[in-house]
């Protein structure tokens, strides 16, 4: 499934995982080609959920399924997804060139397609003529894109974003969920989104998957969920109750 | 796909490196590990099956002379520590008031000498200044007065101890001064605190946290230094008994004695270990030239005065050594010296063995680092380490228990059953060398290690870069830095060698400081001083080199 376009659905089934003391049940299934959220207090397992998916994590119990097929067992590097982390995104030795053509071949020996690829993501996320620059000179932004642009030349039909923009200010989140809502659209890959904003959800018009003590306490449209008739527990967290 | 069991699945946590590839790492650091169990175990058990053979003597030997030189030992160190420490007292704290004044950088550095010079060389500096034909008698035949220092002995012994340790725990006081939150010192200036006070109420506090360990560390470095008791006691009274086991070896062959004070020896140093284990180890994290501490209080001008001629007399005291050392050197013939072909094979000698040494010791360092890291990181949350993580942890620096001439002598006395152990000289002194760093290099660089392994494994797994890919393009480039500096400082480690050059050492195989050590023996002064100037420049070139490198801004960090 590796290299189609479009995207895959993915499942948790009746997966469970404990870290230290705290146990957690994961059910969710966020069908294909759509965007996600997830959000909830810290440590109610968020985090740990798209490790679940993306591998660097094992359940206890459980399967993981991505596209239909059960990934559980495989290593992170052969799983149809590609992952955003907060920081630590990039090799700090390697330029933007190098480290976006990682996503092709992990051993850097690029062809000429590859190439291609390259320039045409790095187009993509605007940061055109920044090739040869090293991290180190990037905005916090910048890096971010080059981020997302490795994961548009490995062209896997999930991406999970792990608090990607939780450093950046406002508007420059708004900017990179406005990228990552263009590329959707242009890829119509799966998107999982850990956030701590609520309104991302909103924005991006997305599911919500929202967490608590490490189950899955409420889903459905960000919409309605985030609406004067949404759960308690959500309200609570929102601090929109008295 | 296989099979998963549904239900009652078997509870695991996987690592972030799934288990399928070769455990490369675990399997090298054990390796690492059963090369310093081999070295030290080695040497004890030869030791151990020489001791419980009856015809050896060993148990005749322990006799008067050994308990004499026993004692002597413990008595040079305890004089030097005290000496050392007591006298880096008053020196620290003048360099702490006084945080801005021109030299005082160059003062520190040169502080750092000291340690970073080939202990032969040292001796030569300081017989270039006290000894009988040094500066101090000269002036004084100068100026008519009759005096001819004899510093052979306790007092050649005690001098050179202190020229080497006095600067060491000057560093360290300092460390532990700089500790006081700065609040202390604006209080201390509201509160109009005197020279006395201030010492007992501020500084004392934090000096004697770290004192100890100072202390023991000094007192460690007395107990197993070789080459100046070797090169400037006299005679059997002023013997210690790593002399005397290279002694029994060398001239007397007399086995029996050497297992008797190799034992004697082994059996002294762990228990001072053990009390240091006590004390805690001294730091000198927080410690840096960049740093200063804002002082606030009016010094009283008599104070100033007496601070600065205590700044003085240390500096003269490190420096003028040195300086004679460089410039007794320079007098030498180097025509002649370069045209002698032993000079050239033994600096020939003398960087390959160093470079042998430290290239082997990086290697088992990384070795040792890397498989903690990976162990640590497959280790499933809460359980304690294992035995084996522990021994990756602490192996390197377990070497220190044993001095080199321990292992030198116990490898000496093993392989006398199959061969020459003369034969045996370049190997001994590589592997006894490379031993030694292994604490230094695993500390230079298992911080970035750790820190880099924290930082890419995830994506890594991800990218699904491993193995020799990436060394290559992940690791490689960022451990470049801590590599070679380790390499540096080790190989600068191994050219000062003496212990095991001169247990093994022959006319076949001489590397510089033997070749030195002979030319002192031979009384051919002006060779030796050259001699101690090319070693000196090579060692300290080395050590520039690392230390260069390890204060060249590491690599910036990802975010700025």
């Amino acid at each position: 499934m590796t290299g189609k376009k479009g995207g895959a659905e993915v499942t948790l089934e009746e997966i469970r995982f404990s870290y230290g003391e705290m146990r957690m049940h994961f059910d969710l299934d966020v069908p294909a080609s759509q965007i996600a959220a997830i959000i909830g207090p810290s440590g109610s397992g968020k985090s740990t959920l798209l490790n679940l998916i993306a591998g660097f994590e094992m359940p206890q119990a459980g399967k993981v399924l991505i596209g239909g097929v059960d990934v559980t067992r495989l290593p992170p590097a052969e799983r149809p997804v590609s992952m955003v982390f907060q920081e630590n995104n990039l090799f700090a030795h390697l330029d933007v060139e190098a480290n976006i053509g990682l996503g092709r071949s992990p051993k850097l020996k690029l062809t000429a397609a590859d190439r291609a690829a390259i320039a045409d993501a790095i187009a993509r996320v605007g940061l055109t003529g920044k090739e040869k620059r090293k991290p180190e000179t990037l905005s916090g932004g910048e890096r971010q894109r080059v981020a997302i642009a490795r994961a548009l030349v490995r062209n896997r039909p999930v991406l999970l974003l792990d608090e990607a923009f939780a450093s950046l200010g406002p508007a420059l989140r708004v900017q990179m969920l406005d990228l990552v809502k263009a590329l959707h659209a242009e890829t119509a890959m799966t998107v999982l989104m850990v956030t701590h904003h609520p309104e991302d959800a909103l924005h991006m018009d997305s599911l919500l998957f929202f967490l608590e003590n490490g189950m899955i306490a409420a889903s459905g449209n960000a919409k309605d969920l985030l609406s004067e008739t949404g759960p308690e527990a959500l309200k609570r967290y929102m601090g929109t109750t008295a | 796909m296989p099979g998963r069991a549904e239900g009652g699945a078997v509870p695991q946590r996987m690592s972030l490196i799934p288990r399928t590839t070769f455990p490369a790492k675990p399997l090298a650091g054990a390796i690492a590990l059963a090369f310093l169990a081999l070295l030290a175990g080695g040497a004890l058990f030869s030791l151990a099956f020489e001791a419980s053979r009856d015809e050896s003597g060993a148990f005749a030997a322990f006799d008067a002379y050994l308990w004499r030189v026993a004692r002597f030992t413990l008595l040079q160190a305890l004089l030097s520590t005290l000496l050392s420490v007591g006298l880096a007292l008053p020196v620290a704290r003048a360099l702490h008031a006084h945080q801005h004044f021109i030299g005082r950088a160059f003062i520190l550095r040169l502080f750092a000498l000291p340690l970073a010079l080939p202990a032969l060389v040292a001796v030569l500096g300081i017989t270039s200044i006290y000894g009988r034909a040094g500066f101090i008698a000269k002036t004084a035949h100068y100026f008519d007065f009759g005096f001819t220092p004899d510093i052979y002995g306790l007092t050649g012994i005690l001098l050179a101890h202190v020229f080497f340790n006095l600067p060491l725990a000057v560093r360290l006081l300092l460390a532990g001064l700089d500790s006081i939150p700065p609040d202390y010192w604006k209080l201390s200036a509201q509160l109009g605190m005197g020279s006395g006070s201030r010492f007992r109420l501020i500084e004392w506090p934090a000096i004697a946290r770290s004192l100890p360990g100072i202390m023991g560390l000094v007192f460690m470095l007395c107990v197993t230094s070789f080459t100046i008791v070797l090169t400037l006691g006299g005679g059997p009274r002023a013997t210690t008994l790593e002399v005397a086991i290279y002694q029994a070896l060398h001239y007397d062959f007399d086995i029996g004695r050497a297992v008797a004070l190799t034992l004697t020896q082994l059996a002294l140093t762990l228990a001072i270990l053990f009390l240091f284990r006590l004390t805690g180890r001294p730091t000198e994290e927080g410690f840096s030239l960049a740093i200063t501490t804002r002082r606030y209080e009016k010094l009283r001008p008599g104070e100033r005065l007496i601070d600065l001629s205590v700044i003085l007399l240390a500096f003269l005291f490190v420096a003028l050594p040195i300086a004679g050392m460089v410039i007794s050197g320079l007098v030498a013939d180097f025509g002649r010296l370069f045209s002698e072909r032993s000079v050239w094979r033994a600096i020939a000698t003398s960087l390959i063995l160093g470079g042998a040494a430290a290239l082997l010791s990086v290697i088992l360092s990384l070795a040792l680092v890397a498989a903690r890291e990976a162990v640590a990181s497959g280790r499933k949350m809460g359980r304690k380490q294992s035995f084996f993580e522990r021994g990756l942890d602490t192996g390197a620096s377990l070497i220190l228990v044993v001095p080199p001439i321990i292992i030198g002598a116990g490898w000496f006395i093993l392989l006398r059953h199959f061969a020459d152990p003369f034969d045996f000289a370049p190997w001994m002194v590589i592997s006894v060398n490379a031993a030694m760093a292994m604490p230094f290099a695993v500390r230079l660089l298992r911080p970035t290690w750790d820190t880099e392994s924290a930082r890419h494994n995830r994506l890594c797994a991800q990218l699904g870069i491993s193995g020799w890919t990436r060394l290559r393009l992940v690791d490689w480039p960022v451990l470049r830095r801590p590599l070679s500096v380790a390499f540096a400082f080790a190989m600068a480690l191994s050219l000062g060698d003496l212990g095991t050059i001169a247990l093994f050492g022959s006319d076949a195989v001489q590397t510089l400081p033997y070749l030195l050590l002979q030319r002192m023996g031979s009384y051919r002064t002006l060779d030796a001083a050259g001699l101690a100037l090319i070693l000196g420049v090579l060692s300290l070139g080395l050590m520039m080199l690392a230390d260069r490198g390890s204060q060249a801004s590491p690599r910036k960090e990802e975010r700025p």
